[in-house]
C-alpha cells in the first residue's frame, strides 16, 4: 500500500477543470453581479423602487391632502399651476391621490403574494414531501379553487364578504394560494426522490429537519421567482376588484377605485383620467419585468 | 439463525470476545406494491468485523444497492418489509426506535452514494453540508462544525480546502464531489461505512484515486466497510471478503482470495470468465447466457438455474440451501465444486471493464 499512499498527490493535483468557475464568490454575489449587467431590470427595479418609496414617504411628498376637495378646482388638466397632474372629479390633487393611491395599489400587490406564499408554499412543501394520501387531499382541495378563473373567484370572494379592502386582500391571497402551492409541491415531490434527502436521512436527519433545510431551501427560489410574477397579477387584480366597486372603498385613494370614479369625466380632461391606468401599466409592468431579469440572475447553474 | 450460517473470526481483524461489529442474519426485504410483492432480498446472513472490507458484487437488480439501505433502514416504510436480523456491536437495527436510530445513522453507521451530482444538496455550501452532520450529533457551535468540515476536507484530500469549504456542488468537479460526499459521511468517524459503488458514475482515472484514498481511509480509521460494486476489479483491489449477490440472495460467499481465486458457484465462475483483462486476445469473453429472473415471479428451483451450465432436474425443483464453504463462507449451489486455482483477478487494477455490465 505504500506505493498507493503517496500517489493520490500526485493524482488530484488541482486541474484548471476542477477549479470552480465562481472561485470563492457565494451565491448571492454571483446573483447580484449578474443583475448589476442588466441595464432593463436595474431600470425597471429603480422604477419599482420609487413607486415603494412614495408609498412610504406619502405623508411628506404629497404636495396637498389627497382628501382636500375644491368645488372650483375639478378637473382641471394636466399642468395646471399648483397642480402638476391636475385634479378629479371632486377637485383633489391628483399628484397627492397618486402617491397615497401607490400604498393601497402596492400593498394589494404584494401583500396576498407574501400571505399566499407562506400559506400555499407550506401546504404544498408538506403534500409534495408526505405524497400519499395527504398529498391527495391537499392537492384535490387545491384543485377546486384552481378550476374557477383566477379573476372570477376574486370577484366572487370579495362580493360574497361585502367589499372593502380586508376581503379584497382575502380574496387574492385565496387566488393565489393553490398555484404557489402546486409549485411548491412539484417541486417538493421532486426533491423527495432525491439522493440528498437519502443522504441526510444516512446522516441522521429527523424528518422535520430535512423539510426546514433540504425541502424548503430548494423549494424557495421556484417559489419565489413564480410569485414576483404574481405581484403584477395581484396589483392589476385589485385594480379590477376596486373599480368594481369590491375592494377598497372611497375615499381611500386607490389607482383601480380612481380609475372607476374618473371614469365620467373623460371627456373633459382625459389624460388626468387615464394617469391611475398609467400608473397600474407602469408599476405592473415592472414587477414583471424585474422577475423576469431575477429569474435569469437566479438560474445560474445553467 | 440460519442454521448453516458460521461466524468465525475475519481474516485481518484480531478476534475479539465481543460481537462483532456488524452481523447480519436472515435478511428479507419485500417491496410491496399493488402488483404484488417483489423479493427483493431473501435470506442474506454474513459479519464483518472492525477494519474489514467487505464486497458485495451482483448484477444490476440482484439487491446489492437495498441491502445496503436495509441495513441502515433507509427503504421506503410504507412499501417495505424488513425482516431478520441487523445486529450493530450487539444491537438489532431493525427494531431501534426513531431517535436512537437518528442518533446510530451518521455517527454509527453512514453511508456514500453513488451519484454525487444529486447525494449532495445543490442549495448549500460543502462545508454546510458537512457541519451539518457534526452539529447534529456532537452538538458542536458553528464554528467548531466549521473548523471540524475544513479538517474532513483536508482529510479527504481536496485542493485548496479553504475555498472548496465554501463552494457550492455545482463548482465542484464530480471527482471532489464524490471527495466532499466522504467527507461528509465521515464527519462523525463512524465504525461502519456503507459504499453504494462510489466510483460507478465517475471518469475511469479519478475512479481509482477515489478507490485509493477510500481503501487508505478505512483503514487509518479503522473502519467496517461494506463496498457494493459490479466491478471485479474494484474488488479484487480492496475486499477482505466478498459476497456474491444473485436475484436477492447470496450465492457465494467469504474470502476475497477464496471467491475470487477459486470460484465455486457456477455464476461466480460465470462473472470472473467474463471479464476482459487475463484471457488470451483471441479468445471471444464469454457471456453468461440469459437475464436475471423477475424478482415478483421467481422460479421454483434454484433461481439461477435456467442460465446454469450445470443446471439439473434437482435445481429445477428445489432451492439450494446454504452450503459451508471456505474458513467461514458459505455457498449456495446443489452441484458446487471448488475450481481451480486462477491466478488472474488478484493483481488487476481497479477500475476495468466487466464485460455484461
Amino acid at each position: 500500500m505504500s506505493d498507493l499512499a503517496t500517489s493520490p498527490d500526485a493524482l488530484a493535483g488541482p486541474t484548471p477543470e476542477t477549479l470552480p468557475r465562481d472561485g470563492r464568490r457565494s451565491y448571492w454575489a454571483a446573483v447580484r453581479e449578474r443583475l448589476s449587467e442588466d441595464r432593463v431590470t436595474l431600470a425597471f427595479m429603480t422604477v419599482i423602487l420609487g413607486a415603494v418609496g412614495a408609498a412610504l414617504l406619502a405623508p411628506w411628498i404629497a404636495p396637498y391632502d389627497p382628501y382636500a376637495t375644491s368645488m372650483l378646482a375639478r378637473l382641471k388638466p394636466v399642468g395646471t399651476e399648483g397642480h402638476p397632474l391636475g385634479t378629479d372629479e371632486l377637485g383633489r390633487d391628483m399628484l397627492s391621490r397618486l402617491i397615497w393611491g401607490a400604498r393601497t395599489s402596492l400593498l394589494m400587490g404584494i401583500l396576498p403574494v407574501a400571505i399566499a406564499i407562506v400559506v400555499g408554499g407550506l401546504l404544498g412543501v408538506v403534500a409534495g414531501f408526505m405524497g400519499g394520501a395527504v398529498n391527495m387531499i391537499v392537492m384535490r382541495i387545491m384543485d377546486v379553487f384552481y378550476a374557477f378563473p383566477s379573476v372570477l373567484l376574486a370577484v366572487a370572494i370579495s362580493g360574497t364578504l361585502g367589499g372593502g379592502m380586508g376581503s379584497g386582500l382575502l380574496a387574492l391571497t385565496l387566488v393565489f394560494i393553490p398555484s404557489l402551492c402546486r409549485i411548491a409541491e412539484t417541486a417538493a415531490s421532486q426533491i423527495r426522490g432525491h439522493d440528498f434527502v437519502d443522504a441526510a436521512r444516512a446522516s441522521g436527519a429527523p424528518a422535520r429537519s430535512i423539510i426546514l433545510t433540504h425541502v424548503v431551501g430548494n423549494v424557495l427560489p421556484p417559489v419565489l421567482i413564480y410569485a414576483s410574477s404574481l405581484i403584477s397579477v395581484s396589483i392589476l387584480l385589485a385594480a379590477g376588484l376596486s373599480f368594481l366597486g369590491l375592494g377598497v372603498s372611497p375615499p381611500t385613494a386607490d389607482w383601480g377605485q380612481m380609475l372607476s370614479s374618473l371614469r365620467q369625466g373623460i371627456y373633459v380632461a382625459p389624460l388626468v383620467c387615464a394617469l391611475p391606468g398609467i400608473a397600474i401599466l407602469i408599476v405592473s409592468l415592472s414587477f414583471n419585468l424585474v422577475s423576469d431579469g431575477l429569474r435569469q440572475a437566479m438560474d445560474i447553474k445553467s | 439463525m440460519t442454521p448453516a450460517k458460521t461466524t468465525a473470526p475475519g481474516a485481518a481483524a484480531p478476534r475479539q470476545p465481543q460481537a462483532p461489529l456488524l452481523d447480519v442474519s436472515g435478511l428479507k426485504v419485500d417491496f410491496i406494491s399493488r402488483a404484488g410483492r417483489t423479493q427483493a432480498v431473501r435470506d442474506l446472513s454474513f459479519t464483518l468485523e472492525a477494519g474489514e472490507v467487505l464486497c458485495i458484487l451482483g448484477e444490476s437488480g440482484s439487491g446489492k444497492s437495498v441491502t445496503l439501505r436495509a441495513l441502515m433502514r433507509l427503504l421506503p416504510e410504507g412499501r417495505s418489509e424488513i425482516a431478520g436480523r441487523v445486529d450493530f456491536l450487539g444491537e438489532n437495527v431493525l427494531t431501534l426506535p426513531r431517535r436512537a436510530l437518528n442518533d446510530l445513522r451518521g455517527a454509527g453507521i453512514s453511508m456514500i452514494f453513488q451519484e454525487p451530482m444529486t447525494a449532495l444538496d445543490p442549495v448549500y455550501t460543502i462545508g454546510d453540508q458537512i457541519a451539518e452532520t457534526v452539529m447534529r450529533h456532537t452538538g458542536a457551535s458553528r464554528e467548531a462544525a466549521m473548523a471540524r468540515a475544513l479538517e474532513l476536507i483536508e482529510l479527504v484530500r481536496i485542493p485548496s480546502p479553504e475555498r472548496r469549504l465554501r463552494a457550492y456542488p455545482h463548482e465542484l468537479s464530480g471527482g471532489l464531489r464524490q471527495r466532499a460526499m466522504i467527507a461528509v459521511a465521515l464527519s462523525c468517524y463512524p465504525k461502519l461505512l456503507l459504499a453504494d459503488e462510489p466510483t460507478t458514475a465517475l471518469d475511469a482515472t479519478v475512479q481509482v484515486q477515489v478507490l485509493i484514498l477510500l481503501r487508505q481511509l478505512q483503514q487509518d480509521l479503522g473502519m467496517g466497510t461494506i463496498f457494493v460494486t459490479h466491478d471485479l476489479g474494484v474488488a479484487a483491489q480492496i475486499a477482505d471478503k466478498i459476497a456474491v449477490m444473485y436475484a436477492g440472495r447470496i450465492v457465494e460467499y467469504g474470502s476475497a482470495e477464496e471467491v475470487l481465486l477459486a470460484p465455486a458457484h457456477p455464476y461466480t465462475r460465470g462473472m470472473l470468465a467474463s471479464t476482459v483483462s487475463g484471457q488470451p486476445r483471441d479468445r471471444d469473453l464469454e457471456a453468461i447466457p440469459g437475464s436475471p429472473p423477475d424478482l415478483r415471479a421467481l422460479p421454483r428451483g434454484c433461481a439461477f438455474a435456467p442460465r446454469c451450465p450445470r443446471a439439473t432436474d434437482l435445481c429445477q425443483r428445489e432451492e439450494p440451501g446454504l452450503t459451508p464453504s471456505g474458513a467461514f463462507g458459505h455457498l449456495l449451489c446443489h452441484h458446487a465444486q471448488p475450481s481451480p486455482r486462477n491466478p488472474a483477478p488478484a493483481d488487476r487494477a481497479p477500475g476495468e471493464l466487466v464485460a455484461g455490465q
